[in-house]
Formats: C-alpha cells, structure tokens, sequence
C-alpha cells in the first residue's frame, strides 16, 4: 500500500540544516501537498522519500518496509520534475516507454502500458515528437505519463506547475485532481502556493526552515493556524497581525496596542492568562474585519484596490500598522482618507505568542 | 636557385594583395564610421556592408593560401615561378596529381596517417568521456586535486615531455611502431575538461528522473549524458582529428621507415625528391589537404555548435 512515513528525520548540507527531526505520515491513496516558502526544505523532503537523498537521521517508510537503504529505482515510486526531466533525445513515445524499459519488461506488454498512459494524459498524436517541439502544458503531460506508466503505489511532485503559465496552471490544477482520484493512489506534491496547496490537497503540510509548522486539512489550516507562520502564510491578502501586550481594560483583559485595545472572549482571556507570552500576536483575516462608525480600532484609509469580484481596503492604525480589509462589491466603499474604525467578532480574532509564534487557545 | 622564387620577386604581387586588402579595410573602417550618422535604415545598411566587407577580407586572408597551393599544383613549375604570379592556370596539368600519388608514396603514407589518427581519436573520446563524466558526476577524493592536475597537463608544452616520451617509448620496444605514433596521445587533459563541461551543462535533474528509472552511471552515460553531448563530442572528435592528422615531429623522431611514417613526413620526402618539379608538392599537399576538408564540410555545423555549446542554454 502507499503510505509513507518520514520518522525523525534530518538532513544537513554543509553547515546549513536543510531538514530538521522531521515526522511525517501520508496515508494511503491520500493528496499530501508539502507547502512553504523557497529554500524551506520541502524540496529536500521529496527527494529524501525518492531516495535522491540521504537522510543524516531518521527512517523513510514506504508501504511496510523502511527504504533508507533501497535504491530509488526499488522504491516504487514515481517522480515529476519541476523542470520535467524529460530526455530530450528521445521522442514522446521513448520518453513514457523508458522508465518500463530500464526495467526489461517485454516490448509487446510496454505498448499497451505506454498507449494507454498516453491516451489518459492526451498525448496519442504526440508520440513522435520531441520534447522541444512541445509547448509548456504539453511536456507537462508527457512527464506525468513517464510516472504513471509505471503505477507506482506514491507520486513524488516537485512544483510540477510552476513553470506553466496562470491558466494553464488552473486547468492543470484540476486535471491533476482528477487524475489523483483516478489512479488512487498517493501523491506527495510539492508547492510554495499557497493557492495549489488548498485547492489540491487532503492535508497540508505546512513546513517553515526545515521543520513542520502544521499538519492539517486545508480548512483547518485557514481557520486555525498553529502558528504565527502559518497564519501568515496561508491566506490572500495574507493574515492581519497586529502586535500588543495582555492588558486591562475596565478590569477585563484585552490586548492593549499602541493603535487601540482589543477584547477577548472569556475562552481567550483564560488561555492567555494560561500562557506565559508577554507580547501578542493579535491575527485577523481581512475578511472578518468590517469598515464602520464604532469598534475597537480607529484607523484611516489609505487605499483602496479594486479586483472586480471583491475590494482591499488597506487602512494605517494609529499606530501606523497597517490591516487589510476585504469587503464585498456590494457593500460601501470608504473614500481614501477617511477616518473609520474597525470592527469584528472577537471569535475570529486569532492568538500567538509573538516571541515563539505558537497560537495561545484554540 | 634558379626556380626558388626570391622575396624581391615576390614583391610587386604581395604588395598589389595588401594595398588591396587595406584599401577593403579602409573602406570598412569609413563605412563603419559613416553608420553613426543618417537615418537609421542607411545606418543599419552601412553598418551591414562594413560589417560584410571585413568579412570577405578575413575570408580572402584564411582562403587564400589554400587556393594558391590548388593553383600552383596544376602549373608548369616555369610558371610557378613567373612573376607577376598567375593566380589562374590556364593550361592545367593534372599529371601531377598521379605523379605525386605514385612516386610519393603517399598512398601508404595517407593509411599510416589514418589508422593513426583513427586510433587516436577513438581513444581520445573514449578516455575523455569516461574522465569528463568522472569529474562531472561522481565523487571520489582528491577529485578537484586530480582535476587541476588533469588541467596542467594543457600547460605543458609537447617539447617538454618529448624526450621523456621518447625515451619511455623507445624503452618499451615500440620504436617504429603504430604503437609509439598512437598510445602517447590516447588521452588530454583538454578532452577531460571539454567533456567535463559538456556533461556539467546537462540538467540535474536528467541524472535524478534516470535514477528512480534505475540507470546506473555506466548506462546513463551511454544512453543519456553521451547522447546529449553530442556535440561536444563532435568537436573534441575534429580537434583531436586535425591534431592527430598533422603531427610532424613526434612522427617524424619514432618512426624510421615508409612503413609507419605519416603524410606530413611523406610530404617533406616529396619536396626534397622533387625539387626540380614543386608543383608536385603542392599537388601532393592538396591531396594530404582533401581528407580534412571533406571532414569539415560534413561536420562543420557540429564543430561550431561545439564552440559554442554551453553558451546558450536551450
């Protein structure tokens, strides 16, 4: 079966700790989409369960049996590249059959594996070209029949769409999708977009210097991010955070700001009160906050971006942090300049300790 | 020496060639300087022709040595010795061809120099192959270490290691032997390095996707890395062709018969027997000539894709 687990896993180069004790477990047949930043290491992870690398420490786990020491040839899995890898010598045709080849299977039984992974991807009239008479969309495609031909139990995906222009990376998108929930079986895919990540995956992986930040379905990522990271990560226009310090407002504790007290619901008063932090994080998706005449926050508009389906309002607090607010078509558009103040319903507002970045509650 | 033509003889012709070829530079020169002015088309035109006529003067330049060799093979030696020199033969005489062929010898001498050169540029690519994608793809110790010193092999002139060379030859029993014409140049520090480069130039990511396809190193070499550098290979072919084909004087100092000599030393055995006739020579010249021009016009493509490979990348 295709499960794969990463157990304690580490990778250094040099001096640089690309990978840190690093626990992972993908379950069979499950959509994993490794997520973050350039140069977080989500790369290196690939190529650690495609046995391109060699962990420092820690087991890889591929099915039932661990295969640090098998060869990646042995590993039962298929990879994509970011730039395909294709062999550019060879026509469409030699480039699906050779991975089947490499492996002495007979020639009468590859041209049936090879049409028919050609025909799932669309590629039946293109078998005999070479990959540089092909467009970006179209190597795309042939590189994902190279792995499928051989069904393997994981597909290892390292930005397969990043080369691909925007809308052909949304129809990609969903051809990818599709294909996954055909083929049933388990893809590892790698991104630094965010935007791939929620709309493909059954689990984020959500990873920050070689270390993982969360685990979790993307819903549960967006809602409750784990950490200040994350929740600046995921999301777009990303998370408003403001920073403040546990403070006491008519007796109650709220995060006070320099732009304004915030309150908290009786739930959050006893986890911060809970935690040790002294500075707060105070994060709030631009689609929670309102524009109005009363709420906790005074601010003025400094400008206002119009993207058709929605608006971005980014306002300066007194402090001059500044909060983006995303507000619908239909509703009122303030004037730039305007003096406003910013409401929202305390259950959105989301905590971290703004030193170690972890959440503070639920 | 009634028939070596002297430098004062010489004189009216080569002086006629450079007024020629400095009035075509001066013109160019002007044209060149003339593009910065006017509208942009004539601009471009002028830039365009001075840009074709320095062109045309280098081509005459390199062309027209071999020319006149082609020409001088097909004059009476009298002729040849005219002046004004004839650039032109009007009655030519194709005898000397057969002549130079027959009591040349050059026959034997051009199968000597090809199963030399043959065996050299085999083992050129064989061996730079296998050190290029060594250096390229693999990691051994003292890999950079044994990487300059591959490359200070280049530095070293052929004189230095000559009588070393000569000496260890003769020490084996090769002396007058294919073996001593060929094994000294079977492998280059140049041809390690061009194939190292080429090899480099290939995507990472090719060695990674033919990993999980389980191709070792010895059959992604063959099937993918040599494939794809091609042209590298192409070059590094011609280079050690052209090199092999014209070696003079290590030939010269192994070898002490017809039976293992090169066309090179043939050549000079046919100028020193027929010095009454030099139309012979250069008959014979051209005939050693015709190998090599025919391999460069087949590969001339790869050999300027060679050059130019790793500049652009496509």
């Amino acid at each position: 079966m295709g499960q794969v687990a990463l157990r304690g896993v580490s990778k250094h180069f040099g001096a640089v700790e690309a990978v840190r004790d690093f626990d992972l477990e993908v379950e069979d047949q499950e959509f994993l989409v490794l997520l973050g930043p350039s140069g977080c290491g989500k790369s290196t992870v690939l190529r650690i369960i495609a046995g391109l690398e060699d962990p420092d420490r820690g087991t890889v786990v591929i099915g039932d049996r661990a295969v640090n020491d098998v060869e990646p040839k042995d590993r039962d899995i298929a990879m994509v590249f970011q730039n395909y890898a294709l062999y550019p010598h060879m026509t469409v045709g030699r480039n699906i059959d050779f991975p089947l080849k490499c492996r002495g299977m007979p020639k009468p039984e590859r041209a049936g594996l090879v049409a028919s992974a050609a025909e799932a991807l669309g590629l039946t009239t293109l078998l005999d070209r070479r990959p540089a008479q092909l467009s970006g969309g179209q190597r795309q495609r042939v590189a994902l029949a190279r792995a499928i031909v051989r069904r393997p139990q994981v597909f290892l995906m390292d930005e397969p769409l990043s080369n691909l222009d925007a809308k052909l990376r949304v129809q990609t998108r969903t051809e990818l999708i599709e294909l996954q929930r055909r083929l049933t079986t388990t893809f590892v895919y790698v991104t630094h977009d965010q935007i791939e990540g929620m709309t493909m995956a059954d689990r984020l992986a959500v990873m920050n210097e070689g270390a993982l930040e969360q685990v979790a379905p993307p819903a549960e990522v967006y809602a409750h991010p784990a950490s200040l990271f994350v929740a600046r990560f995921i999301g777009s226009p990303p998370m408003n955070t403001v920073t403040g310090t546990p403070a006491r407002l008519d007796g109650e504790l709220g995060i006070g700001t320099s732009g304004g007290q915030i309150p908290l619901s009786p739930a959050q008063r006893q986890a911060v009160e809970a935690s040790a932090a002294t500075t707060i994080a105070v994060g709030m998706r631009p689609e929670r906050l309102t524009i109005g005449t009363t709420g906790p926050l005074p601010a003025t508009v400094a400008v206002v971006e119009s993207l058709g389906a929605e608006h971005h309002v980014i306002c300066r607090l007194t402090d001059d942090q500044e909060v983006i607010v995303r507000i619908g078509t239909d509703a009122a558009v303030p004037e730039e300049g305007a003096a406003v103040r910013l409401d929202f319903g305390v259950e959105h507002l989301h905590l971290f300790d703004a030193t170690t970045g972890d959440r503070i509650g639920r | 020496m009634g028939t070596e033509p002297s430098v004062a003889a010489l004189a009216p012709g080569f002086t006629t060639a450079l007024f020629a070829v400095a009035g075509i530079v001066v013109v160019a020169v002007l044209l060149r300087v003339a593009s910065r002015h006017g509208t942009p088309l004539r601009r471009r035109r002028a830039t365009k022709v001075s840009r074709y006529l320095l062109l045309v003067v280098l081509g005459v330049i390199v062309l027209f040595p071999i020319y006149i060799t082609v020409v001088n093979s097909l004059l009476a030696p009298d002729q040849i010795a005219q002046r004004p020199p004839l650039l032109f033969p009007t009655h030519p005489e194709w005898s000397t061809y057969a002549t130079a062929w027959t009591s040349g010898h050059l026959g034997r001498y051009l199968m000597n120099s090809f199963i030399v050169t043959v065996a050299i540029v085999v083992g050129t690519l064989v061996t730079s192959i296998a050190a290029g994608y060594a250096f390229a793809f693999l990691e051994f110790p003292f890999k950079r270490t044994i990487f300059v010193v591959f490359l200070a092999t280049m530095m070293v002139p052929l004189e230095v290691t000559f009588f070393t060379n000569l000496q260890t030859v003769v020490s084996l029993g090769w002396y007058n032997s294919y073996l001593a014409l060929i094994v000294p140049f079977l492998a280059t520090g140049f041809g390690a390095f061009l194939m190292r480069q080429a090899f480099l130039g290939l995507p990472g990511e090719l060695r990674d996707a033919a990993k999980i396809d389980g191709l070792g190193h010895l059959r992604f070499m063959t099937r993918i890395a040599v494939p794809l550098a091609r042209p590298a290979i192409a070059a590094l072919g011609l280079f050690a062709f052209f090199s092999a084909f014209n070696q003079y004087l290590w030939p010269l100092i192994v070898t002490k018969n017809d039976q293992y000599r090169t066309v090179q030393i043939g050549l000079k055995i046919l100028s020193r027997s027929q010095i009454s006739t030099i139309n012979v020579t250069f008959a014979g010249i051209v005939l050693a000539f015709i190998p090599l021009f025919v391999l460069l016009l087949v590969f001339q493509k790869q050999l300027i894709r060679g050059l130019t490979a790793g500049a652009v990348k496509g």
